[in-house]
């Protein structure tokens, strides 16, 4: 009860990102066609649709690493389509890949200490005249990345370099890489793909977790049980266009959800 | 005893080559930033350490007869702005523009060098700079030996400089940026920003060697800075990084941080 509530207050609040209107072509093809939706604060909000829907052009364009051809992307409620990719953390907009992107030959722990923001080492010359603020903020970093790959179950790995991680691994890593940023929002592109049934209820658990400390997720993803236990709200994404929103039960019986994964499989 | 004072002058001419290296590793070894244009950043540290430093001349413009110190600055102020300027025009564009536009440079410095005759010498180039210890010209071993104790600690200095930044977040940024640009982008690394601040670094280093060379030499000409001194240098680059167990600091560095390691 006291989650509907919540819910109902959520809806009435500035949402945590908003897509309007977006449309991106890529020559002739149109990706993402015409998209509109709200993601309100503090939801799990599921993407789900057949391959090649569209679901992760959708999210290089939140993300800002594609620009629309034309629409309106929207920050908390400050539009920032323009705005160059690297912006985008800043404004407490987090992604993952769906094809994960560790730095192989950085270790674990520096993956995750090169998410902290504003941190004075990484301008030049506060190497030279502050280097005691430097060593300090070092520090913290170190303590939190090791706290996050703990939480990913990752620590013991913390001085490995990436690359020695299996493929689950590195979704896991990503997960912890993107939470040192503190975002308000964290777009996942299919945290459960290649994940054996074990990690699965690591990373279910996780994402639950990190939710209920006040995060907001987009989630795109195959796996329609994890989508069930996870989500608030789907999505549903078919040859670029949004098809249908609803919980997960609604959008699972929607004939046209049905046919529009089997129409993809054909 | 000659012998001696042979190998002190040898040691000199090495080490300055060395810090021209280090200044290609930062830009190359730690950033990817491929520079065929260095012997311009080179000669733009020599001819305005020189122009500070030399006393006047009615000939041309300046000298402005200032302390040895200041020109050296003045070299790394200026080398490190013309390679800013160069990677601000260029990074924003695909990575090969860069190599070709400091090859552009190398031929434009190259050009005013021997043309600019008001402002350096033209092709008979510029005497008379300055020689730290010049006093000592008298006695050309200990001359060289105090050369080499100068140029040994400025490229000391530099290469610990540069291991430290290297250990950084700075530096880490910088090998995340190589290792998988649109990763570190996506954790709010702007990855033109920092190509940038790498690739002026890196010219300001080269241009201090040139100045450093300048005043060794006590005399610049336009010939100094022919495209052979960037491959002279790349091949120091190369080496070094075959060989990297090998003592010498550019081998050190680099070898740890080439770009083209083991995934
Ligand atoms: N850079 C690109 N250039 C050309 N076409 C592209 C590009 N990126 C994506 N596409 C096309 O856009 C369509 C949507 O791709 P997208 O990767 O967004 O699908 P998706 O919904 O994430 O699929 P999946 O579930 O398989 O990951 C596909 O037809 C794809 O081939
Ligand atoms: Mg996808």
């Amino acid at each position: 009860m006291s989650d509907t509530t919540a819910q109902q207050r959520a809806e009435t609040r500035t949402p945590v990102l908003t897509a309007r209107n977006v449309v991106r072509r890529f020559g002739g093809l149109v990706a993402v066609n015409n998209v509109s939706f709200d993601v309100r604060p503090g939801e799990i909000l599921g993407l789900i649709g057949p391959n090649g829907a569209g679901k992760t052009t959708m999210f290089d364009l939140l993300a800002g690493s594609i620009l629309p051809t034309s629409g309106e992307i929207l920050l908390n409620g400050v539009l920032v389509s323009g705005e160059a990719a690297h912006r985008r953390i800043g404004r407490g907009l987090g992604r993952t890949f769906q094809i994960p992107r560790p730095l192989p030959n950085l270790t674990l722990i520096e993956n995750v200490m090169l998410a902290a923001q504003g941190q004075a080492g990484e301008r030049l010359l506060a190497n030279f005249l502050t280097p005691r603020r430097v060593a300090a903020e070092e520090r913290a970093a170190e303590t939190r990345a090791i706290e996050l790959l703990e939480l990913v179950t990752l620590a013991r790995l913390a001085h490995e370099p990436a690359r020695v991680l299996s493929g689950g691994q590195r979704k896991l890593l990503e997960l912890a890489r993107v939470m040192m940023a503190n975002p308000a929002i964290i777009l996942l592109d299919e945290p459960a793909a290649g994940v054996n049934a074990t990690l699965l209820e690591v990373i279910i658990d996780r994402i639950r977790d990190i939710n209920r400390s006040g995060i907001t997720f987009l989630l795109i993803e195959h796996n329609i049980d994890m989508v069930t236990r996870l989500c608030h709200r789907v999505l549903v994404m078919a040859s670029g266009q949004l098809l249908c929103e609803g919980s997960p039960d609604e959008v699972a019986r929607d004939p046209r959800v049905i046919e529009a994964y089997l129409g993809g499989a054909a | 005893m000659d012998l001696l004072g042979y190998g002190a002058f040898f040691l000199t001419t090495a080490l300055i080559f060395s810090l021209v290296t280090l200044g290609l590793n930062l830009q190359w070894g730690l950033t990817g930033l491929f520079n065929v244009g260095l012997a311009g950043f080179v000669a733009i540290g020599a001819y305005t350490s020189a122009l500070l430093t030399t006393p006047d001349d009615a000939a041309r413009l300046g000298g402005f007869g200032l302390p040895i110190l200041v020109g050296w600055l003045g070299a790394m102020v200026v080398g490190g702005v013309a390679a800013a300027i160069t990677g601000i025009a260029t990074l924003r564009l695909r990575s090969d523009y860069l190599a070709i536009t400091t090859f552009g440079v190398a031929v434009v410095v190259q050009l005013v060098a021997l043309n600019a005759q008001k402002l350096t010498g033209g092709p008979f180039g510029i005497g008379f700079i300055p020689r730290p210890f010049g006093g000592l010209a008298e006695t050309p071993l200990l001359f060289n030996l105090s050369n080499l104790a100068v140029v040994s600690v400025v490229t000391l200095i530099v290469y610990l400089a540069l291991e430290h930044l290297s250990r950084s977040p700075w530096g880490r940024v910088l090998k995340a940026l190589r290792e998988d640009e649109r990763a570190a982008i996506s954790l709010g690394k702007s990855a033109r920003f920092y190509r940038v601040q790498a690739f002026a670094v890196g010219g300001a280093i080269m241009a201090l060697a040139g100045a450093l060379q300048a005043h060794f030499t006590g005399f610049i000409a336009p010939d100094n800075y022919l495209p052979a001194l960037t491959f002279q240098v790349w091949v120091m680059l190369i080496v070094a990084r075959a060989a990297t167990s090998a003592p010498s600091s550019a081998a050190s560095w680099s070898g740890r941080f080439g770009p083209d390691r083991e995934p």
